[in-house]
């Protein structure tokens, strides 16, 4: 069955959500891999939403973060403040599942703006949760497409701290373990940079290398993602059906 | 046995809602007061301080009448669309003060202005460069464990709107479904403007009070708004009408498109039951759900 490099994206990012865990998922693209992981391999994910919902179980894939298919079926809905207290700063998300416009060198994601903050070129919907999450969850999952502005050596302001800003804060949670693109996986060594861990099928090194802000340190090994399963794609399609979710992953 | 605090929107919007006043319109996603919102924009209310942690298309549509000078937020995008295009123009030309938070410092924020605290502490924030473009976000060492923790001022708003399901006369409201921001939202205002789908008789409330979200004590003024919450939904009443959404994206890629918008479903009619009538019934049909009741609980009884 073919597929897109979007799709690829979208099914990689899911694969690293494990059965049983419990992730806060992020609006957009996390929204549609989450999803499509609880209705393939991991069917006891906890998804948990900063708009207060434990344990959803959508019949259809919410468009926000915040609407009513979450709580049909849910096992808890908290205010949101209990929610980032109790569940989040408590030390109960295993996983932050997060979208960001710009990621850099050491993982630090920019949701906020690009340009100066006081003088912007664009101005981005902020942090919404996504500071809070990539501080406090024991890891952090990232997924965007990879493009050069995408990933610049330095982002222009940092949203969502990283690897190096966390690790002065005794209380922060463990960061970020992956940035999940459409051309491949990149992953964190012991110093927190980002290195090329696995490109996707079709994708060579050359074509990472050159869509990445910085010169990117690569795996010894670069391994090679397993295409999607015709199961996965038809999910997926399932989830969405008009394209919606998937076309801002293009 | 009235206390008087039922009321119109018209009545209450220019009873309570003033201009340069600080308005916190709350609920997450769930439950917007929208029609408060387009009653504020006739009203021709200026100079407000709009706060709210998601400012969605309310505050967009606020921002784009003028009634704004600042916003106090978290979160300003068209959820899983992409971007308010009149707080973003107004943001990129420098028209509009912003004060940012994350979601949680924003809640927090709330939490202590509803608990009479001068400030929360929390665990986020640091690391981010949030505090160095928001002087509000500070830090505080812990006197028990020295730890540096950040910590956020309580926010206080004049007036808070919430909508709900269902409240009686004296403003006991009941909420189910997400409840977001609108404990603390209430708790922490001045006034609290209720509008709800339904004004229910004070047996309905005082049957099921672990429903009541916000007890009549902090609010000043009860308005029955069927409807009230579209483009946004209110659950087990009518769905979220995500292609208003999606669509809005496209309504407002000019500022000619908001101005017409505008004219058309604010300017245009006079109050939310003119708005309903002109979305017409077979929009109204499409938004309502199948009814699913949960099963009765026993508070049981004693004397």
């Amino acid at each position: 069955m073919p597929w897109t490099p979007a799709e690829m994206m979208v099914v990689a990012a899911a694969r690293r959500l494990r059965d049983e865990e419990r992730v806060l998922v992020g609006i957009g693209l996390p929204n549609l891999a989450a999803n499509l992981a609880l209705r393939s391999h991991a069917p006891r994910l906890t998804m948990v939403y900063e708009a207060g919902v434990v344990g959803a179980r959508p019949r259809r894939l919410p468009l926000s973060i915040g609407d009513p298919c979450l709580v049909e079926g849910a096992r808890a809905v908290l205010a949101m403040h209990e929610l980032f207290s109790w569940y989040l700063q408590g030390g109960r998300v295993d996983t932050g599942f997060l979208e960001a416009a710009q990621v850099d060198r050491f993982g630090n994601l920019n949701s906020t703006v690009i340009g100066a903050y006081n003088r912007p070129k664009v101005r981005l919907p902020g942090s919404g949760g996504a500071c809070d999450i990539a501080l406090l969850a024991r890891r952090t999952l990232i997924m965007m497409p990879h493009r050069t502005e995408r990933f610049p050596e330095r982002v222009d302001f940092i949203t969502s701290p990283g690897c190096t800003a966390r690790r002065c804060l005794s209380w922060a949670g463990g960061g970020p373990e992956a940035v999940i693109t459409d051309l491949g996986v990149l992953e964190f060594d012991t110093e927190g940079e980002m290195y090329l861990a696995a490109v996707h099928p079709g994708v060579d090194e050359a074509k990472v290398l050159a869509q990445t802000g910085w010169p990117l340190r690569c795996a010894q090994r670069i391994a090679e993602t397993p295409p999607p399963t015709p199961e996965e794609l038809t999910v997926l399609r399932d989830l969405d059906p008009a394209g919606v979710h998937l076309r801002r992953g293009r | 046995m009235s206390s008087g605090k039922v009321t119109t929107l018209t009545e209450a919007i220019a009873r309570f809602v003033h201009d340069g006043h600080t308005v916190y319109l709350a609920g997450f996603t769930h439950a917007i007061p929208f029609a408060a919102g387009h009653e504020i924009i006739r009203q021709r209310r200026r100079n407000l301080i709009l706060a709210r942690a998601t400012p969605d298309l309310i505050c967009d549509q606020m921002i784009a009448a003028g009634c704004a000078r600042k916003l106090i937020f978290s979160w300003g995008g068209n959820p899983g669309v992409g971007s308010l295009r009149a707080f973003r123009r107004a943001v990129e030309r420098g028209e509009l003060e912003i004060e940012e938070y994350t979601h949680f410092a924003m809640l927090s924020r709330l939490a202590a202005g509803a608990s009479g605290l001068p400030f929360f502490p929390l665990r986020s924030l640091l690391g981010s460069d949030l505090p160095g473009v928001n002087p509000q976000i500070r830090t505080i060492r812990c006197p028990f464990t020295g730890e540096e923790l950040a910590a956020v001022p309580s926010l206080r708003p004049d007036v808070t709107v919430v909508h709900a399901q269902r409240a009686d006369a004296e403003g006991n409201v009941q909420i189910w479904g997400i409840v977001g921001d609108q404990r603390e939202a209430a708790f922490a205002a001045s006034r609290v403007i209720a509008c709800v789908e339904e004004v229910v008789d004070e047996l309905v409330v005082a049957n099921d009070p672990n429903r009541t979200m916000v007890p009549g004590e902090v609010v000043s003024a009860v308005v029955a708004v069927p409807f009230g919450a579209h483009p946004s939904y209110v659950q087990g009443y009518y769905d979220r009408d995500n292609q208003f959404y999606i669509e809005w994206d496209g309504v407002t890629a000019t500022p000619d498109g908001y101005a017409a918008w505008l004219d058309a479903w604010v300017h245009g009619v006079r109050d939310r039951q003119e708005y309903a009538a002109r979305l017409g019934q077979g929009r109204l049909a499409q938004l309502q759900t199948p009814t699913r009741y949960t099963a009765p609980v026993n508070y049981g009884t004693f004397s």
